[in-house]
């Protein structure tokens, strides 16, 4: 087990390294010119101007001699400057991924859970009326398109009902608590602001779940199938021959065992909803990530572009990690074979 | 005479297929005993497996079941779930076939032994619970039962995984033990011990054993009657003794013959020539007349009904026929 996250962990550099140069190459393959973001599309034509700024970010070097700029201030645990926020790109990052973080892992619960429900309720119940709702339910959510999904959400819960608030992390007119870890509902409590924590949370409520139903339906599909062919192993008929109940069949002795082939589903789930909450994040206001990578991509701004595709990266990276871990804890079997 | 422990009364199973429902057993009449030990014997796919998974309602929900099943007086055909729950492990218990597919594969055997007496004794501590646990584990000859309680099935031999399946089923005491091919991942002297365990536990306990298997030698070792099943239907049943000695079913009779001693314990039941029918092929009259040396036209053209032969219930058109009964001694 611990082989196998050492070895992780020391390839993880090098697939770092692979994922930058990548990014890195596409983006000087893009047609477009940063410098309207530095300077400003009225600047272009002054020579000064342009010189100066060429100058000032490197875009006046070769190539090669960016991206080994880049790489070596990277391995010092510099991302650059954004072109567009004139911020280092890490404390960019640093204070957009808490707010992500946050949220995906509000959607990850509300995925994870709602998508492992409805898979036990359909394999159950298979080929029922039961069954065929919880798969539609799983499949819409992975059918509609989230920011319609969001907009209705908003529509029908802030605007008409007024049963939760609109976009964002907090009501504007509250005060934000002080930024100890960056997630809301932490800092909010270590404030001792109740009031702060119930609004933080009032405010996940509506991201999380659309984001959430986006991926309830992988989740239910994967844990559906393996429920299906749990369900029909001996051991789940001698569990029901000592005389266990319906629940503690399906929860304890299926459950734990279905679970185990789709944890590589839960954590590619997890990875991609860091960077796959863009659209959400646009339509609640989120100040993620997500929202970031849009900004940065409309501007061109390269050294946040490449900042966000690591921080995805990273996110990859870490997610299969976790699994590794999850499947050791999850199957005795894997302890010793890894 | 007294209400046998349990009492089966033509029993039917069918199972659905793209083709229709396919009778896999049909009219089983079987029934065991307080403190007996019956044989239930038959080529693979003749349905032992599925008769007694039906007495457990352990079928799967698409299956039909027809027919009474008795369990000390009480219909439990079609007993509601939380009724079979209760005798489950309970008063019933059943060893699985395949001890390398029956343990869950992610729990620890000595949560899975503790589960089966915790179901059922609400009331025991969980030092009680761990202490009967372990003398189970030891009942069954598992070494080093105090290290062998937190370890996964992954890390016990075929053997030892059945062993352990056992303990677990005779963990409450049943009234009845539906053990399924006990023996087949035993080597021969484990084999011996786990049928001392069981001859012990009827001893001792007047516990019932149905002993599902195609080992006659252990039939002959330990049953006091036996069914003989082909093709989803009792081809014979009797006292063991006169059964073995007298074989009026001419399957009965090649079964035997199949064994070349009763001393050879690993023989199995594959001598005969010809497979049975599938389930979807059966053909009309005698199920084993292809396969027959004695069949006659009458074979093919009705399905043999069973008539009482002297001590057995033989299903065979020519069961009455004294010449016959003479010629199926002797080696075709
Ligand atoms: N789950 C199932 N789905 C479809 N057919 C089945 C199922 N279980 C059993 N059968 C069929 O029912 C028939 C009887 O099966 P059963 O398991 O009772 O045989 P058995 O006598 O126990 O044989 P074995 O000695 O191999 O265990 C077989 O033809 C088998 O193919
Ligand atoms: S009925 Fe005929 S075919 Fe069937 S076992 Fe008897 S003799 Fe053989
Ligand atoms: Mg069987």
């Amino acid at each position: 087990m611990l082989k196998v996250v050492v070895r992780r962990l020391l390839v993880m550099p090098f697939l770092l390294l692979g994922i930058v140069t990548a990014t890195f190459l596409l983006a000087q393959f893009t047609k477009g010119n940063p410098l309207v973001s530095i300077i400003g599309a009225r600047n272009l034509d002054n020579a000064e101007v342009v010189a100066a700024a060429k100058a000032r970010w490197g875009l006046d070097r070769s190539v090669p001699e960016r991206y080994a700029i880049y790489v070596w201030n990277l391995a010092h645990g510099d991302l650059g400057t954004s072109f567009r926020t004139k911020q280092p790109v890490l404390k960019d990052l640093a204070q957009r991924l808490p707010a992500t973080l946050e949220l995906v892992i509000c959607a990850m619960i509300v995925g994870a859970a709602g998508g492992i429900a409805l898979a036990i309720v359909s394999a159950e119940f298979k080929n029922s009326l039961a069954d065929h709702v919880a798969r539609l339910v799983a499949l819409m959510g992975s059918c509609l398109p989230v920011f319609w999904l969001g907009l209705i959400a908003l529509f029908l819960f802030s605007v008409q009902t007024r049963l939760l608030p609109g976009p964002g992390r907090l009501d504007i007119r509250a005060v934000a608590p002080p930024v100890t870890t960056g997630f809301m509902l932490v800092d909010t409590l270590l404030a001792g602001n109740v009031a702060g924590f119930i609004d933080a949370a009032r405010h996940l409520v509506l991201p999380s779940l659309v984001l959430g139903w986006s991926v309830m339906g992988i989740v239910a599909r994967m844990v559906r199938a393996s429920m299906l062919d749990v369900l029909g192993q001996d051991y789940i008929t001698m569990a029901r021959a000592k005389g266990a109940g319906r629940l503690r069949v399906l929860v304890h002795h299926a459950l734990a065992n279905a679970l185990i082939p789709a944890l590589t589903i839960l954590g590619f789930t997890f990875a991609y909803l860091i960077t796959g909450s863009v659209l959400v994040e646009t339509i609640f206001s989120w100040p993620g990530i997500g929202s970031y990578a849009v900004e940065a991509a409309r501007s061109l701004d390269y050294p946040a572009i490449t900042g966000v595709t690591i921080i995805g990266g990273l996110g990859f990276l870490v997610a299969n990690l976790l699994t590794d871990v999850a499947y050791a804890a999850a199957d005795p079997r894997m302890r010793e074979a890894t | 005479m007294a209400v046998p422990l349990l009492d089966i009364k033509g029993l039917a199973v069918t199972i659905p297929t793209r083709g229709g429902e396919r009778a896999a057993v049909s009219n089983v009449d079987f029934s065991v005993d307080r403190g007996e030990v019956v044989g239930l014997v038959g080529e693979s796919g003749s349905g032992k497996s599925l008769s007694m998974l039906a007495v457990m309602g352990l079928l799967p929900r698409q299956f039909g079941v027809s027919g009474s099943i008795r369990f000390d007086g009480e219909e439990i055909a079609g007993a509601p779930e939380r009724r079979l729950r209760a005798l489950r492990g309970r008063r019933i218990a059943m060893v699985f076939q395949d001890p390398m597919t029956a343990l869950n594969p992610v729990q620890t055997i000595g949560a899975q032994i503790t589960e089966m007496i915790r179901l059922h004794n609400a009331g025991m501590s969980r030092a009680q619970v761990r202490q009967k646990a372990l003398s189970l584990l030891e009942a069954v000859a598992i070494p080093a039962p105090e290290r062998r309680f937190d370890q996964y099935p992954h890390e016990f031999s075929g053997g030892m995984r059945q062993r352990v399946v056992i303990a677990i089923a005779i963990a409450n005491d049943p009234d009845l033990l539906i053990a399924d091919e006990p023996t087949t991942a035993l080597d021969v002297t484990i084999q011996a011990q786990i049928m001392e365990i069981f001859a012990g536990l009827r001893a001792e306990r007047g516990m019932a054993i149905v002993l599902i298997t195609h080992d006659l030698g252990l039939v002959a070792g330990l049953a006091d009657r036996m069914s003989v099943l082909y093709a989803g239907r009792i081809a014979e049943r009797g006292p063991v003794g006169p059964l073995f000695a007298a074989p009026r079913h001419p399957y009965t009779a090649s079964l035997l013959a199949a064994v070349p001693s009763i001393d050879d314990v690993s023989e199995r039941l594959h001598a005969i020539p010809g497979t049975p029918p599938s389930l979807s092929e059966r053909p009309p009259g005698c199920a084993f007349a292809p396969r027959c040396d004695f069949a006659v036209p009458a074979c093919r053209a009705s399905e043999p009904d069973l008539t009482r032969v002297g001590g057995s219930v033989v299903a065979c058109h020519r069961a009455n026929d004294p010449a016959f009964a003479a010629r199926l001694k002797e080696p075709a």
